[in-house]
Parts: structure tokens; C-alpha cells; sequence
């Protein structure tokens, strides 16, 4: 049986490598001095979905991300390692989404796709550590979910079998398709780009970059339809402007403050006898210790 | 009508998940603060051993849905439950643990009630809004305070016209105290077909496998961690000694796991636990980033590191300038002869 994948895949900042720069003055962040990568745990989705690819025969996967126009990227780095196609959405009215609206738009996007067997998300993305995209979605749509999942273990007639990671242990889960899928980083990593879909999908472009970009292509375009990457607004998607963007996230952000580069008021020590017993002293007198 | 809700998470049929005690801990200053009453909803299957225990958080009233597939843990016939009992009570607020399973019902839960969630919070307060463009005043909302952006910021988030106002918090966070053994709550046993239909049970757990933590790392008031400077699996002896005087726990550096010091669960940072104990003495750790994501937002640091400029000694309280081997003993010494 030949399957329908939709594989959800956010452009992230690269939070782990945050150097001083990062941080603006006021406290902000400072995107541009961030790499923008494909979210971690969506490349170990993405390779699940791959391998129920490497298993079904005749099995397809789309990409799906909502983000600005550069977030094409993800796309092709998607078909670099053996997905079909893919969808941007993207839209000024989808700004400043917090979980609730971004899976709003992401679950009208796949209605608008119709016609699929499983979405597969990461866990969550490490911008915002939130995990809720993936079960949102899944309640959007009326699909049961299958969080924190290690590996999909067979996919037959209809059935999955997940091995998922729960809390002090793991567990095998059964469910019938269609339904959502999120997958931790734990899971296997994600194959390397392949040669062959690099050398096909580089000029892999939505209308937006070819508009930027010189038109030399034009002709391999109109010739291969393949390499011309869609782009979707929110009336592309039939979205209600209501539920999109900031208007759609009832969780509004009241204050943010820059913590790790705030060195903290420190008292320094030294290893003597004399030191070591007043600092003992003053935690058991501050109930630290004892 | 407009309380404090709290989902109970059961673990091993009809024990209560300690993040959850902690939560009903926290939800009843808030329910005394905000002058409304505490409520808890417990779901599973031979249920009636858990009820004194959350009664006794000061629980007001206990909703109790007690049927044999709803243990283990899945995820519809949960989300049902509480999406039809909150549309009922309409509560201001509903916490739950940040832990594989409230990760995984709440953002469902407040998905169907478009209510909005904020995950893995560290601190929950009470506090005023106001809406800068149109002037509104909001009273009492609560303050969802968490880490964000990689554990770079810390944001305060806040509801203001959606309710229930949800957030998850991860366990170890907060303090668990008993109110009164013999606390008097209303205990409701609901007809559970009345909130879950049979499609709801979608997905079947056919297997599981649950390991004993072998430590008590994450709720342990006190961390004692170790890293490569600790030098060997004899001095990381001296820390388990320190660790067994002041009833604490031993962690450790990725490099220390690496070189074979202690075994890996103990490994604090990214890739390992998060801890947030109210003391963490850091011993012969440099401090990277992806170690400081597991700890940074212990109450109270103290680094033990023979160079001046380790970058951990930027978030310390304390810094001793020293060799583990030879501030360790002493600390163990003067305990022993100041805590008498
Ligand atoms: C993707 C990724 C994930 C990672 N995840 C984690 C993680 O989860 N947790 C984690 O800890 N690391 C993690 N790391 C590794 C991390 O980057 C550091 O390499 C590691 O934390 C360093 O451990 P350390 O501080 O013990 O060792 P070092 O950096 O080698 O520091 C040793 C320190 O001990 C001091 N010292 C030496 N001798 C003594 C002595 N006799 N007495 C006192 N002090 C002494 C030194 O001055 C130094 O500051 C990760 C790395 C990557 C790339
Ligand atoms: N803008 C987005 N575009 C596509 N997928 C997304 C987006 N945001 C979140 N997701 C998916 O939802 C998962 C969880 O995200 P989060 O809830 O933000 O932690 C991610 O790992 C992605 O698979």
C-alpha cells in the first residue's frame, strides 16, 4: 500500500549556538545574527517519512512549512533528501502566530492538500521548546495524535505501530490512518542530502525568488514543472484573517528578559579552610542547607 | 464556577504523579490568592486510592472519572474528558505537569477550546495587564513565566481575553506541601460515557516498558554535579559523600559522562535533565552553554573551579577558587561540625 505523507517542517534560528551577538541591547533578539536551519527534530520526521517511503513503494511526501519567503529553503532541503513537493505558507497576516494560530494555518493548509494517509511533525521546534503544534494540528483536523514517537515500526493495511518515548520508559502504540505523528530528536537522524535530488531540485524556486532573481531559467521552468515551488497566502488556503497571526494567538508575550549574558552579582572564595567554613555556615544559616 | 483546575496525572495505576502534587500545591495559593476555590480532575482506571491523597493538597472539589481502558494513559478519551468538563465549570485557570503526557493533552485541550497554552512554564504569578493600544485594564491574569528562545530569555506570557488561562510546568519546579491529611473536599464520580465517545479510543497501548529512575536527580532539592575537572572516578566519590551529607543528589557534565566518571542519567543540560534545584554546586564544570541550559535557573549556584574565568562562575552566586580535591573535603568537614 502506497502512502500519502505530510511532513510539517519549521525554519528555525539556531538556538543552541547563541553567541553575545545575539542579544540586542534591549534585550531582544537579535534574528539576523542566528543561522536559520531546518528544525532538528523535524529532519528526524522527515526521515521517518522516508523510510515508509523506502518501504511502500509509490509513497509520496510533502513538505509543508509557514514562514517568511526564505523559509523555500526548507523545501528544498526536503527534496535534496527525497521528498516530492512541498508548500510555503506564507502571508504577512500569518505574523506573530503563536501555537494556536500557526496550527490553525498549518491544518488549513492540509485540508487544502486533502488528500493524505499521515502528517508527520517534530517534536517541537527549538525556537519556542513548546511541543504543540503537532497535537493542535491533530486536534484541528478531528485525527488522533502519536506524540514523542521513537520509530514507526510497521505500517500495514491501515495500522501503524509506534514505539514512543513516555515518561521513565517507552511503550508501543497502535492506531488506525489517518493521524498525526511527532517525532523526538532521540529518533533516528535524518539521512544526508542525495546527489542525485540536489542536481534535480537546485533551481527548485517559488514565484517570489524567481522574481527576485534573474530570469535566465525561464525556459526550465515552463519545461519542468517540478522545479516551480508553490507558494500559498491565507486566501490561497480559504484562512479566516480572525484566526491567523496575532489575532488569531490569545497568548500575548507582557515582558521578556535577557538572562544568560546577565552575569549575576557573584562572591568569589578562595579554597582556605577559613572561607570554605563561612560559606557553610552562611547556607545553613540562609536554610539553603541543613 | 471560574476556579483553579489541576489534571492529576496517575502513574502506576493509582499513584499520583509527584509534578501534578506540586501543581495542586501551587494551585491552592493561587485559588487563596484569587479568593476561588482549588478543584482537581483525576482520570483512570481503580482510582479510589488516590482520592485522600489529593483531597489532602486542599482540594475543594474532585472530579473522578474512573473507567479500565482509561489507564494507560491515551490521548483522546483524556482530551475529551477535560474539553467537555471545562465548557461545563468554565475555570480561569487549568495546570497541568510539562511532562510527555501534559505535553501531550494540554495544547490538544487548548486547541479544541481555542484557549491558548503556554508549555513548560517555571513560575506562575498573579499580576494586572494592560493592553497598550486599546487601554484595557485586564485584573488578576496569571503570569505563564518561562524560558524561551533555547533558554536565552525568559518570557512572561499572559491571556487576557481567552480562558481557561493553561500552562504546563515541568516537576521539580515547584514545592509540594500537604494541607490538611483530613482536608474536606467534594469528591464527583462522573459517568465517564457521558464525557468520551468509544471513537475516542483510537489508539491502543499494546506494550510498555517502564524503568525505576534509578535517581532522584530531578526532584532533588540540592545538586552536587561534577565535570571533567572532577579528574577521576575516585574524587567523583568525594561528591557522593558531600552528596550524602546534605541529602543531595550528584549530577554531572557531558565530559564527565564521556571519560566514564558516573553513569550518563545523570547528565544535567540539552542533552541531558533539566534541574532546577535551590542549590547547585558546580564542581570542576566549565559551564558551556549546553550545560548551563539544564541548570541555569537553579535558585542559588556555587561554582568550585581552579580558573578564575570559567564561564560558570558568570552565573554563580559563589565562586571558590580552588581544586575540587581539596574544597570538597572541607566542605564535608564543616558541615559535619556547623550543622549540629
Ligand atoms: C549538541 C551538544 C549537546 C551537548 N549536551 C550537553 C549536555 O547535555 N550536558 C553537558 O554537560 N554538556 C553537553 N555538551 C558538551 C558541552 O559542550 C561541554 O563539552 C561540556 O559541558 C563540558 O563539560 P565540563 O565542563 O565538565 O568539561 P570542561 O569544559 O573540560 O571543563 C572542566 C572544568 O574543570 C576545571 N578544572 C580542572 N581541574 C580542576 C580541579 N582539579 N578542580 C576544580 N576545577 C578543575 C577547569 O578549569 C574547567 O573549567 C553538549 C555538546 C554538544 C555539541
Ligand atoms: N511554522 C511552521 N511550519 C511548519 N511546521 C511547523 C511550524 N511550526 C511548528 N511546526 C511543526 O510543529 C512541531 C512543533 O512545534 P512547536 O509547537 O513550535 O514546538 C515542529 O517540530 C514542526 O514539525
Amino acid at each position: 500500500m502506497s502512502l500519502k505523507i505530510v511532513v510539517l517542517a519549521k525554519q528555525v534560528p539556531d538556538t543552541r549556538n547563541v553567541g553575545k551577538d545575539a542579544m540586542k541591547a534591549d534585550g531582544t533578539i537579535n534574528r539576523a545574527a542566528l543561522p536559520a536551519i531546518f528544525n532538528p527534530e523535524d529532519l528526524n520526521a522527515l526521515e521517518q517519512a522516508l523510510r515508509l517511503k523506502d518501504t511502500h513503494p509509490g509513497s509520496t511526501i510533502t513538505l509543508l512549512t509557514m514562514g517568511p519567503g526564505r523559509a523555500a529553503e526548507i523545501i528544498r532541503e526536503g527534496l535534496y533528501r527525497g521528498a516530492d513537493n512541498g508548500y510555503l505558507l506564507t502571508d504577512r497576516a500569518f505574523a506573530g502566530a503563536d501555537t494556536l494560530a500557526t496550527s490553525y494555518a498549518l491544518a488549513t493548509a492540509i485540508r487544502k492538500i486533502k488528500d493524505f494517509d499521515l502528517i508527520i511533525g517534530g517534536r517541537q521546534a527549538i525556537d519556542g521548546d513548546t511541543a504543540q503544534v503537532g497535537p493542535q494540528v491533530a486536534e484541528k483536523l478531528g485525527l488522533p495524535q502519536i506524540t514523542y514517537a521513537e520509530e514507526i515500526k510497521s505500517c500495514e493495511n491501515g495500522v501503524i505501530t509506534i514505539l514512543r518515548h513516555v515518561d521513565g520508559g517507552v511503550e508501543t502504540v497502535q492506531g488506525k490512518l489517518p493521524l498525526v505523528i511527532t517525532v523526538n530528536g532521540s529518533a533516528s537522524p535524518c539521512r544526508p542530502r542525495n546527489a542525485k535530488y540536489v542536481q534535480k531540485y537546485k533551481h527548485a524556486k517559488t514565484v517570489t525568488e524567481k522574481q527576485q532573481g534573474n530570469l535566465d531559467y525561464e525556459e526550465l521552468y515552463s519545461k519542468h514543472d517540478y522545479l516551480n515551488l508553490q507558494e500559498w497566502s491565507v486566501a490561497d488556503v480559504n484562512g479566516d484573517l480572525e484566526q491567523c497571526g496575532l489575532s488569531g494567538s490569545p497568548t500575548k508575550v507582557k515582558a521578556v528578559q535577557n538572562i544568560v549574558f546577565q552575569a549575576k552579582e557573584s562572591k568569589t572564595l578562595t579554597a582556605t579552610d577559613r572561607d570554605v567554613e563561612d560559606l557553610i555556615i552562611e547556607l545553613l544559616d540562609n536554610h539553603t542547607i541543613g | 464556577m471560574n476556579n483553579i483546575f489541576v489534571y492529576c496525572e496517575i502513574e502506576d495505576e493509582s499513584k499520583v504523579a509527584d509534578v501534578s502534587l506540586e501543581l495542586l500545591t501551587k494551585g491552592r495559593s493561587l485559588a487563596n490568592q484569587l479568593n476561588c476555590q482549588l478543584e482537581a480532575v483525576v482520570i483512570g482506571s481503580n482510582l479510589d486510592g488516590a482520592i485522600p491523597e489529593v483531597l489532602s493538597y486542599g482540594v475543594d472539589r474532585l472530579h473522578v472519572f474512573d473507567a479500565p481502558k482509561l489507564y494507560p494513559y491515551t490521548s483522546l478519551p483524556h482530551a475529551s474528558i477535560l474539553v467537555n468538563l471545562f465548557k461545563q465549570e468554565k475555570p480561569q485557570i487549568a495546570l497541568m505537569g510539562a511532562d510527555v503526557i501534559g505535553r501531550d493533552l494540554g495544547p490538544r485541550v487548548s486547541s479544541a477550546l481555542t484557549s491558548g497554552l503556554t508549555a513548560d512554564c517555571t513560575a506562575l504569578e498573579i499580576g494586572d495587564h494592560e493592553d497598550k493600544k486599546t487601554g484595557t485594564v485586564y485584573k488578576d491574569l496569571l503570569y505563564q513565566i518561562r524560558p524561551a528562545f533555547g533558554g536565552n530569555i525568559v518570557a512572561t506570557i499572559v491571556n487576557p481575553e481567552h480562558r481557561p488561562q493553561m500552562a504546563t510546568v515541568r516537576e521539580g519546579v515547584m514545592k509540594k506541601a500537604i494541607v490538611n491529611p483530613n482536608y474536606k473536599g467534594e469528591v464527583i464520580k462522573h459517568n465517564v460515557p457521558d464525557y468520551v465517545s468509544e471513537t475516542d479510543y483510537a489508539v491502543t497501548v499494546i506494550e510498555r516498558h517502564l524503568a525505576k529512575s534509578k535517581n532522584n536527580l530531578k526532584a532533588s532539592p540540592i545538586v552536587i554535579a561534577g565535570g571533567y575537572g572532577v579528574g577521576s572516578k575516585a574524587n567523583f566519590d568525594l561528591l557522593f559523600e558531600l552528596a550524602k551529607e546534605l541529602h543531595a543528589e550528584v549530577g554531572a557534565s557531558r565530559a564527565a559522562v564521556d571519560a566514564g566518571f558516573t553513569s550518563n542519567d545523570r547528565q544535567v543540560g540539552q542533552t541531558g535533565l533539566t534541574v532546577r534545584p535551590k542549590l547547585y554546586i558546580a564542581c570542576g564544570i566549565s559551564g558551556q552553554i549546553q550545560h548551563i541550559a539544564g541548570m541555569q535557573e537553579s535558585s542559588m549556584i556555587i561554582s568550585i573551579n581552579n580558573d578564575p574565568a570559567a564561564p560558570i562562575n558568570q552565573i554563580a552566586d559563589y565562586v571558590v577558587n580552588g581544586t575540587v580535591e581539596e574544597v570538597v573535603p572541607k566542605m564535608i568537614k564543616y558541615y559535619k561540625k556547623n550543622s549540629k
